[in-house]
């Protein structure tokens, strides 16, 4: 199973945590995505895969509330209403999750870095923004989740500018988990990385997964990247799923023309 | 024992005696004509005008002979004045296809209805100093040929682009364009606002933009359809009599470029549009409008932001208003002590801090 | 000047300018848009505050007009003497006699009272416009309370210096809600803001926003637990009237650059020199 002992301790919700009924996104004639509808459930790793153009990127924005999708629902298992469709949220409602339940992985971690405030600042932004006014514990704990994402902590004061890609790319990540959040999306979040930064990235996020019982909804074209990390799978190609199950199985046993044709052309090392 | 400094108001008393001194200067010259300025400078009262917001060459001379000749004071001088006047109502809009042409090209057609008239222009001239106009000197006058200025109703010549769809339209929606002067500017804004906005733009800072574009930041290919300058009717509607009677003529500036045309393969191509009109014969400013004006249009027109600051529209209309500009760019000669001790004392506990730490 | 109106702007001016500061007044701490007139003296010089002071002034008003502290600095000649011309006005230079106060960049040291209106010059109303510069995002921060960037950068004054590295025109929050900036005062005068009995008038001509404070408005300078905030000054007394609590100017009195502190207040000052409280 997905989840830690510890994880599973800490749920006692029986629901999905995020529950998503035919959401389609139309630029015009042409289709960003289309009738996508699936549960994800607490401490589980859904991978989105396809090629570019596939409409996965459009997916994950319609989910994470920067897109506003043309029809379909979001369900979101709040803590203290139980289930919402997060598309009727109000404004405040949605920044407020964002910094708090959900976290956003961009592919390029200077879209979600502050590039101009140092590590501890972008840290704890969020602690801030939740009004946290203690500076030293602010800073103990920015220390302490630089440790987490291997970032050696005596760097707190140093700005994104001063890190290699993989280490911006961490501090993304720490920035967005210091809230404790109990979903992630992301968006390829070792793409234009180095093969072995790569490899210990993929390492740091299953260990973080596992630790925290963290939800996510992956995307990335990298093969490699979702048996690592995902649970289960969705393949999607012309703004639609076309087949989808457990990462295993879709993997070693493909269904549709269309996956065989991607999993046979990942080249083998 | 120190007495703290005062007499500020002397001080200020004496600082106007010299200005009135300085300004009126030797007092064997005559005193400047405020009709000279008007009549002899008119590309300075134009000026003046245009980024004063008020059309009238004689308060515009005056202000620019009591601003010793520095024009954004002149531009003050004649805003103030602006506050003060009643708000009788609103004209009808302008027909600038009926304007009293004195002057009136197009740059992309060799010949149109009406003919390429040059006007009054520097264009063609050598820039050579010429010192029969020192002193109070003067040129010699060739007879004026048949009549300066021609009764020219000769249609835009965009409007012949038009009929044949080449160029998008610019239909009048009908809305009452906002007023700048009455309501706090809230972007962003829509294109009256703009170039209301633009209308009342520092020249230079205008110019500096325009050029930029044109050096590749946020090109968008401007060609002059039409420059034309003359004298137009401001027509306003009284409610008493039921129809428009006409108050006023004024003259004005008016440029409409043709730029960078858009479509793809389901949208046919249309060229599009940039417009610049302001009061007097102020070409510089009215093509600079036309030009930031089309880069601010990117979004509309479904283009690219490239990031360029002419197509920054909160950079741009937060800061070509002179008047604000030089007022905060002075107001630092104002005594500032109070906080510079606030700085003061913040640095030295710092530097006394990093002493401690060596 | 009997061609102008009282106190220079005509009576529709005012209207508007007064429905600005009701709003202000409504909603502590909020900056609200009003359509800011071109003035005879230069933005960035007080417009804002001598729009807010002309459409409150009434003829039985007693204005006092301050810069730096003091009376008599140019500025405050200036404005004092626009008003005189257009108003008529009684004019003084005592704090406790005036009911209109018209200041930039200090709080008088006299404490105000529930008669007397004090209206600040602003340059730069918006709090954060150093860490966004654009409009139409800080907006959005003051509507949703997401003040979350405010705070970082006093984290980062602390990370890089040791303490908060702000001395004037400190942000403070007002009545738990609009975060707010009080015009460049040095942060020494800050607490004289909270639970003020005198009405407070924000006025930012150029950047045509009015902010106000009604009385006894809680006001709270931003800081950290650990690091709570202090109004600090030079650690000296006025070498005229010997106050230790006045903030103080200080004055290069000689080529070898020997100084001397003497009380910004000029009115407080020359009052307890007089031997008066």
């Amino acid at each position: 199973m997905a989840m830690s002992a510890a994880a599973l301790e800490m749920q006692d919700v029986p629901g999905p945590l995020l529950s998503v009924r035919n959401v389609g996104k139309r630029y015009g004639a042409r289709i960003g995505c289309s009738d996508v509808s699936f549960d994800l459930w607490p401490g589980e790793v859904l991978g989105v895969v396809g090629e570019s153009g596939s409409g996965k990127s459009t997916l994950l924005s319609c989910l994470s509330g920067q897109l506003r999708p043309d029809e379909g629902e979001v369900i979101f298992d709040t803590r203290d209403q139980g289930p919402r469709d997060t598309l009727l949220m109000s404004e405040p409602e949605r920044r407020r999750l964002g910094r708090t339940d959900w976290a956003f992985v961009h592919q390029n971690p200077r879209d979600g870095l502050r590039l101009g405030v140092s590590a501890g600042g972008n840290v704890g932004e969020r602690l801030m923004a939740n009004g946290a006014r203690h500076y030293g514990r602010i800073r103990a704990t920015a220390q302490d989740w630089l440790t987490r994402v291997e970032i050696d902590p005596s760097r707190v004061d140093d700005r994104p500018r001063q890190f290699s890609g993989g280490m911006q790319q961490r501090l993304q990540i720490a920035r967005n988990l210091v809230s404790g959040p109990r979903l992630a999306f992301m968006d390829e979040p070792t793409g234009g990385l180095d093969v072995s930064v790569q490899a210990r990235l993929l390492d740091l996020l299953r260990g973080l997964v596992r630790d925290i019982g963290l939800s996510v909804v992956l995307v990335t074209h990298d093969l490699a990247v979702v048996r690592l990390l995902a649970d289960r799978l969705m393949v999607m190609k012309d703004g639609r799923v076309i087949e989808s199950g457990l990462t295993d199985q879709v993997l070693d046993d493909p269904q549709h023309a269309y996956t065989q044709l991607l999993v046979s052309s990942v080249l083998q090392v | 024992m120190y007495v703290a400094v005062k007499g500020g108001e002397r001080a200020i008393d004496a600082a106007h005696d010299w200005l009135d001194r300085a300004h009126r200067g030797p007092a064997e010259q005559p005193a400047l004509d405020t009709a000279q300025i008007r009549d002899q400078m008119a590309l300075a009262v134009a000026r003046v005008m245009a980024e004063g917001s008020l059309y009238d060459p004689d308060l515009a001379a005056l202000a620019i002979k009591q601003a010793r000749g520095d024009l954004i004071e002149a531009i003050f001088l004649l805003r103030a004045y602006r506050t003060t006047l009643p708000r009788l109502g609103a004209s009808d809009p302008v027909d600038t296809g009926a304007m009293r042409v004195k002057r009136r090209v197009s740059a992309t057609f060799k010949d149109i209805p009406g003919g390429q008239i040059l006007g009054p222009t520097f264009d063609y001239t050598h820039r050579l100093l010429d010192f029969r106009l020192a002193a109070d000197g003067e040129l010699p006058m060739s007879d004026p040929k048949g009549g300066d200025e021609k009764t020219l109703h000769a249609p835009h010549v965009l409007s012949f682009l038009n009929r044949e769809g080449l160029i998008e339209d610019a239909a009048d929606e009908g809305a009452d364009p906002p007023d700048l002067t009455r309501e706090p500017m809230e972007l962003p804004a829509d294109r009256a606002l703009r170039l209301q906005a633009l209308a009342r733009g520092d020249e230079g800072f205008l110019l500096g933009l325009a050029y930029s574009t044109q050096r590749g930041y946020a090109r968008n290919h401007a060609f002059v359809g039409e420059l034309r300058i003359g004298m137009v009717s401001v027509e306003l509607e009284i409610p008493e009599l039921g129809f428009a009677i006409e108050i006023a003529e004024v003259e004005l500036t008016e440029c409409e470029t043709v730029n960078q045309f858009k479509g793809s393969k389901s949208e046919p191509a249309q060229f599009t549009r940039g417009y610049g009109l302001t009061f007097g014969q102020t070409e510089r400013k009215a093509l600079s409008m036309a030009l930031v004006d089309r880069a601010l249009r990117w979004e509309e027109l479904g283009e690219d932001n490239q990031g360029a600051p002419a197509q920054d529209q909160e950079f741009v209309l937060s800061h070509c208003d002179n008047i604000q500009a030089t007022g905060f760019l002075e107001h630092i000669k104002l005594p500032h002590y109070v906080d510079f001790q606030a700085e003061l004392e913040l640095v030295r506990r710092l530097r006394a801090g990093t002493e401690d730490a060596k | 000047m009997s061609e102008y109106n009282f106190a220079y702007l005509d009576e529709d001016t005012k209207r508007m300018i007064r429905r600005a500061i009701l709003k202000g007044i409504a909603v502590p701490g909020y900056q609200v848009p009003f359509a800011s007139r071109e003035m005879p003296m230069p933005y960035g010089w007080g417009t804002g505050g001598v729009q807010v002071t002309a459409a409150t002034l009434v003829p039985e008003d007693v204005l006092k007009v301050i810069d730096q502290g003091a009376d008599d600095t140019t500025n405050a000649v200036s404005i004092r003497k626009f008003f005189q011309r257009t108003a008529g006005i009684a004019t003084t230079e005592r704090t406790t006699e005036a009911t209109v106060i018209q200041t930039r960049h200090r709080i008088p040291e006299t404490p105000l009272n529930e008669d007397q209106i004090l209206v600040y010059q602003v340059p730069i109303p918006e709090p954060m416009r150093f860490l966004e510069p654009r409009e139409t995002e800080t907006r959005r921060i003051h509507a949703l309370a997401d003040y979350g960037l405010m705070q970082v950068r006093l984290y980062e004054d602390i990370a890089r210096h040791g303490e908060i590295a702000t001395s004037y025109a400190y942000p403070v929050e007002v009545a738990g809600r609009y975060v707010m900036d009080p015009s460049p005062i040095p942060k020494f005068d800050n607490p004289k803001l909270d639970d003020c009995p005198a009405i407070q008038l924000f006025g930012a001509g150029r950047e045509q926003r009015i902010y106000a404070l009604p009385p006894y408005t809680r006001v709270r300078s931003l800081d950290f637990d650990d690091y709570p905030f202090s109004a600090s000054k030079a650690d000296h007394a006025c070498a005229i009237c010997g106050s230790a609590t006045s903030y103080l100017d200080e004055v290069i009195t000689d080529d070898a650059g020997g100084r001397m502190y003497v009380c910004s207040d000029t009115d407080y000052c020359a009052r307890r020199a007089e031997g008066g409280a």
